[in-house]
């Protein structure tokens, strides 16, 4: 079970790379990215942290993760962010938070709507405070 | 002398249009135009870079210059060569004569993969992150819908240029073939197929773009890529609903 979701989130990723035109040598390293967000992602939310401070903790993983490749391969690290944040967007809730609104349901849509608001905001700091990390780190020679 | 400055600007140009056109972050243009300058012995120069407009100016000289972008799309493979260029320009591997021939080259050569491995690959995605949310039941329904939905998307984004328009039509043929099967009896959840099958148009570069530039200080662009964002992802979210409040 565990080794088929990790497979399928590498090749979904690795396929999203595609998708972004990465060039092709550089593939399999966003696969990995994509793969390690996903794993990061399910394995918070297993052991039961809020989805929203999963999505934060992958996120922050993806992206430190692809600052470490962009330094590695010398390419930039949106090739890797890209793809690797994609399987972590909230999907889900979004599509029941449209559903509400179209039945006219907006009090069932609201706290859906607040939480698409809250996990991708949640994206989006994962990201900086990794960038933070990143430029710490590079300061030092 | 003003020709070899002219000449200086113009790879400078080039390499940021380049960089721009294919979906690099402005921070990342402004920066590599800056250095490009530099290894060609102008070491103060200016650039200002928006989503659709570079203005880049070479101080202590007469000539500043403005180019418009019209075009964007996302080839990350062509923002790597660009940067690549840059460096080796920067270690002082390439004249000014090999610069420009081999950016000009990139300009012409189309990058990427065809449209065919391009849909290919939205359809086995779509599947997989179908299958990953939902299990092994979505597979071939949401191969079936994420191929067609990301293929509409290319060919209406050809011949409309509406991006937005694009689309909203690409999630609401997604949607629509979704339900059908579903009444036809094949895949398990709406939901999760539906997901799947518009995940491949989910603006992932215009977010990652938009934290990293309003990271590098570069509000206005940092603000209009959120835009950028916001707007498909709504086009995205209104196809759904489209298809929904029909059924």
């Amino acid at each position: 079970m565990i080794v088929m979701q990790l497979l399928l989130s590498f090749v979904a990723s690795t396929l999203f790379g595609m998708i972004f035109n990465v060039p092709p040598r550089l593939l399999p390293h966003s696969g990995f990215v994509g793969m390690s967000g996903w794993a990061a992602y399910t394995f918070a939310v297993r052991s039961s942290v809020d989805s929203v401070i999963a999505t934060f903790m992958a996120a922050f993983f993806v992206a430190f993760l692809s600052n470490a490749f962009a330094r590695r391969y010398r390419a930039p690290a949106t090739i890797f962010i890209v793809p690797g944040i994609l399987p972590l967007v909230p999907g889900g809730t979004a599509f029941e938070a449209m559903r509400h609104v179209v039945m006219n349901d907006y009090n069932a849509a609201i706290p859906l709507a607040a939480k698409v608001f809250m996990i991708s905001g949640a994206i989006a700091m994962g990201l900086i405070f990794s960038e933070v990390v990143n430029q710490l780190v590079k300061r030092r020679p | 002398m003003t020709e070899r400055i002219d000449e200086v600007m113009e790879i400078c140009l080039l390499a940021g249009k380049l960089m721009l056109e294919s979906g690099g972050e402005t921070y990342r243009v402004e920066d590599t135009m800056t250095r490009i300058a530099a290894s060609f012995g102008m070491p103060r120069s200016h650039g200002y870079v928006t989503p659709t407009a570079i203005i880049f100016s070479i101080e202590g000289t007469d000539s500043t210059r403005l180019i418009r972008i019209s075009e964007r799309s996302t080839d990350l493979a062509k923002v790597a060569v660009v940067n690549d260029i840059s460096r080796r320009i920067s270690r002082g591997e390439l004249t000014l004569e090999k610069a420009r021939k081999e950016l000009e080259d990139i300009g012409r050569a189309p990058m990427g993969y065809p449209l065919w491995q391009q849909t290919a690959a939205a359809a086995l995605a779509s599947a997989c992150f179908a299958s990953l949310i939902g299990g092994m039941v979505h597979f071939f329904p949401s191969l079936f819908s994420g191929g067609v939905a990301f293929w509409c998307f290319e060919m209406v984004h050809r011949f409309v240029k509406i991006r937005f328009f694009a689309e909203f039509f690409a999630s609401f043929v997604a949607g629509g073939l979704v339900l059908l099967m579903v009444q036809a009896g094949f895949g398990g959840d709406v939901g999760n197929m539906i997901i799947g099958s518009v995940l491949p148009l989910v603006p992932g570069l215009a977010i990652t773009n938009a934290v990293r530039d309003l990271m590098a200080g570069h509000l206005i662009a940092g603000l209009s890529r959120g835009a950028e964002a916001f707007l498909t992802a709504f086009a995205i979210g209104t196809g759904i609903a489209f298809v929904l409040s029909i059924r």
